[in-house]
């Protein structure tokens, strides 16, 4: 059984000889530090690399290369040492890529003697980097485990060893690189490539460590860090701090059952969401509890004459409010400790999450590629409980959609929609109406989806604008009644079609050509432009168009559509409302509390959008042509 | 190491080495008994209920039965109804998972109980039993052997309780009259 490793994930090792394979499909050095109980690698003679192959236990290949088989006997291993990294670095001035960004993702594996891989990690969302620990095997209550490591470094070997608390890390990444090229014409570093973008560079700051371990404060200066810099001593590295008792083991991303790591995801993102929920319902239930007895018991106080006049009273009271306080104290302290794993798993879970399920900010879009297959959900946005306001569950909703979309505009019950005029709440609505319209886009492989939009009176030109100028819809937004009525008989010519054809059973009796991808239609300003027949046909298509993948996005106030009276209430009652500032009116399945609804934002001055967009669109001309 | 328990016995619920239990399994199994004379081999089938009720204080706070699978706060779960009984194999044929970890803080006891929803009496179940199993290795720590024969048709079981920091299990075995858990709580006040 071969494990599949996700970033921060370990696995118990078979055997103490094992062999580390790695793939990279291009040039890069192996190399292996051994550090002590206190994760620090103590001196030169603790790392082996190309100039000093061997070590007792642990052997290395002397030169780049695309493909590395690395002999590592544990047992032999001196007993001070705790813990031999991985690492992987891009030799200098070659003619290969100048940072992993750039490069197909490395791909390592553990294997027994047998050569039967016991566990396999592939390092992905490394961008700038140049040196990375791939793998860590370390001692574990006198055994032996692997861990995914994924630890990338943009100053390359030089902050890696200083980052492991080696001394002189300059000096050393200088030799171990100099070794792999003739000492004669070590060059400098290639210079990396500038990134411009100014999302990019506030994101790299992002640590993809494992959540015990504290992540090294680095020079913030971007670019190289000096290789050659002799005598550069780096401030001493606190390294990983000693795990903690077992007792509770530190989360990992994937943690969940499922086919594929995104089911897994999947699966965690709502065990995460469901025990939250029932934590919260833990501590309400106790908080409530708390407050009634308190109640009761100074109502029985003033009940009794007798301690109203006496001090009786006044102990009774400050008895029954020390319990009160005792039991609060206790359930807080619950509570502390659940939101406290849930908040540590929800930091590595954050930064695993794939596209469809990453926050706009998440780096994984700038390594945005249009998908094989459409996710199994994507993400809405984030929920929260006022407990912990800090830990945000992300909201998937399954794919395809089962109900419509609603981004109300109107004037909400929150003071956060309060604080803002009608205009500004039109104008974010319509921006985050974009901003979901993107990722059910991204989300789909080439073609798979067809966005429309519906716009009358053009108001929300502006906005629409990333997905007319990119070119990711297939008319431009409809003008006017005559455009609404197209549109609509469009759509609803196709629903039926594709029904008659599910129910008739008869694919085949579709006309010829005819295109069975999904289809996102969205509607701004109803009911502008909209006859009778015409919303006769939107709720027909709220109705009827999911199963068969035609799907509704409606950016409304319903106060506009109040002159239809009740006959529109099923439609918005059909469709799964959402708000473009937060607000708390969506409700778990468990317990029922109220969720903060937070909608997803890009970046302010962010380009991610628009580049994911041009991606999608560029797909799309390729599909088509 | 297993305990069979007496009516009314108390065990502290601790592991053998030292140390609290974290979750435990309450299982509870039971057969319909043969009639006798011409088709005794048919029997029928009889459905007992297992219900948790969650205290604090005694006044009831949540329940857990089967259209209520999981307590709100989590700690509690039922795995799902079993509407015919086992036919011999000696599994459990309902189970009620305590994450005692999770159990909120003000909630100090927990109170099994069954109930034969086809509103037979217990006459007619057979090697009916309660056990409280160690959910972490699957060891069963003590065991409750129902008395058949019974004219009733519920059971206040046992209930499982804090005692200091960790928990206890006090077997109860007091027959009671009910279709549901709603029926038993002036029978189940007595005992907390």
């Amino acid at each position: 059984m071969t494990a599949e490793l996700v970033r921060g994930q370990n696995h118990p090792l078979p055997d103490t000889r094992l062999e580390l394979r790695v793939s990279a499909g291009h040039p890069v050095v192996a190399g292996a530090t051994l550090a002590d109980e206190r994760g620090h690698v103590p001196g030169a003679e603790w790392i082996v690399h190309p100039g000093a192959p061997v070590r007792p236990g642990v052997e290395v290949p002397g030169q780049a290369a695309a493909e590395h088989r690395i002999a590592v006997d544990l047992a032999a291993l001196p007993e001070t040492v705790h813990r031999l990294s991985l690492l992987l670095a891009l030799p200098p001035g070659a003619t290969g890529p100048a940072r992993f960004g750039t490069a197909a993702a490395p791909f390592v594996s553990v294997a027994d003697p047998a050569g039967a891989a016991v566990a396999t990690y592939t390092i992905t969302g490394l961008d700038r980097e140049s040196a990375v620990v791939a793998l860590e095997l370390y001692r574990r209550q006198g055994a032996w485990k692997v861990r995914a490591v994924g630890q990338g470094y943009e100053g390359g070997l030089a902050d890696l060893l200083a980052d492991q608390g080696a001394p002189a890390a300059a000096d050393l990444a200088a030799t171990v690189l100099g070794a792999v090229v003739p000492p004669a014409d070590l060059p400098a570093p290639s210079p990396l490539v500038p990134e411009t973008s100014p999302a990019d560079s506030a994101t790299t700051t992002i640590s993809y460590t494992h959540p015990s371990r504290r992540e090294t404060p680095r020079a913030a200066a971007p670019g190289p860090a000096p290789v050659a810099a002799p005598g550069a001593v780096p401030p001493p590295s606190p390294g990983p701090p000693a795990e903690g008792a077992e007792s509770r083991p530190a989360p990992v991303a994937g943690d969940a059952g499922g086919w594929t790591m995104d089911e897994r995801l999947y699966n965690q993102v709502w065990g995460m969401f469901e025990d939250l929920a029932r934590s919260v319902a833990a501590y309400r239930s106790a908080r409530d509890f708390a407050d009634h007895r308190l109640d009761r018991a100074i109502d029985q106080v003033l009940a009794d004459p007798g301690a109203r006049v006496g001090g009786a009273g006044d102990a009774a009271r400050a008895a029954a409010r020390a319990t009160h306080e005792e039991l609060m104290g206790r359930a807080q302290e619950v509570l502390d400790r659940d939101l406290a794993q849930l908040a540590a798993e929800s930091e590595v879970v954050e930064p695993a999450l794939p596209v469809a399920y990453a926050r706009w900010d998440n780096p994984v879009w700038h390594a945005y590629r249009i998908p094989e297959e459409p996710p199994m959900a994507v993400r809405l946005g984030d929920l929260h409980l006022p407990e912990r306001s800090g830990l945000r569950i992300p909201f998937l909703v399954r794919l395809p959609l089962e109900r419509g979309l609603w981004i109300d505009s109107g004037p909400g019950r929150t003071s956060a929609a309060g604080l803002l005029d009608g205009a500004e709440l039109r104008r974010l609505a319509l921006d985050s109406a974009v901003a979901h319209t993107a990722r059910l886009l991204a989300a789909h492989p080439a073609g798979a989806l067809t966005v429309h939009v519906i716009d009358p009176a053009g108001g929300g030109a502006a906005a629409f604008a990333p997905l007319v100028e990119t070119g990711v819809l297939a008319a431009p937004p409809a003008r006017g009644a005559a455009g609404v009525t197209d549109v609509l008989a469009q759509l609803t010519e196709r629903v039926d079609l594709l029904q008659m054809a599910v129910r008739g059973d008869a694919a085949e009796d579709l006309p010829p050509g005819f295109d069975t991808s999904r289809r996102l239609l969205v509607v701004h300003d109803f009911p502008h432009g909209f006859d009778d027949r015409a919303v006769t046909r939107l709720r027909y298509l709220a109705d009827e168009g999911p199963s068969v993948g035609v799907h509704l996005l409606m950016v409304a106030d319903r106060a506009d559509a109040a002159a239809y009276g009740p006959v529109l209430d099923p439609l918005w009652r059909s469709l799964l409302r959402l708000t473009p500032v937060p607000d708390d009116h969506l409700a778990d399945p468990w317990v029922g509390h109220a969720w903060t609804y937070e909608p997803p934002t890009v970046p302010p001055g962010s380009a991610v959008l628009w580049q994911v967009l041009g991606q999608v669109a560029e797909a799309r001309r390729r599909d088509l042509s | 190491m297993t305990v069979n328990m007496t009516k009314g016995q108390a065990i502290s619920l601790e592991k053998q080495g030292g140390g609290s239990l974290t979750q435990v399994r309450m299982g509870l199994g039971w057969q319909a008994a043969p009639r006798r004379g011409l088709f005794g081999s048919r029997t029928r089938e009889i459905d007992l209920d297992a219900s948790a009720v969650l205290f604090a204080e005694k006044q009831p706070v949540d329940v857990v039965f089967f259209r209520h699978l999981v307590s709100d706060d989590g700690s509690v779960r039922h795995t799902g109804d079993n509407l015919v009984g086992g036919v011999g194999q000696g599994g459990d044929d309902e189970a009620i998972l305590v994450d005692l970890q999770r159990v909120p803080v003000h909630i100090d006891q927990i109170v099994f109980t069954v109930n034969s929803f086809t509103g037979q009496t217990f006459q007619e179940v057979q090697n009916a039993f309660c056990r409280l199993v160690d959910e972490t290795n699957g060891q069963e720590l003590a065991r409750y052997t129902l008395d058949g024969g019974g004219q009733y048709t519920a059971q206040i079981m046992a209930k499982v309780h804090r005692a200091g920091s960790g928990w206890q299990m006090t077997a109860l075995g007091s027959a009671a009259n009910g279709r549901t858990f709603q029926d038993l709580m002036p029978a189940i006040l007595p005992h907390l």
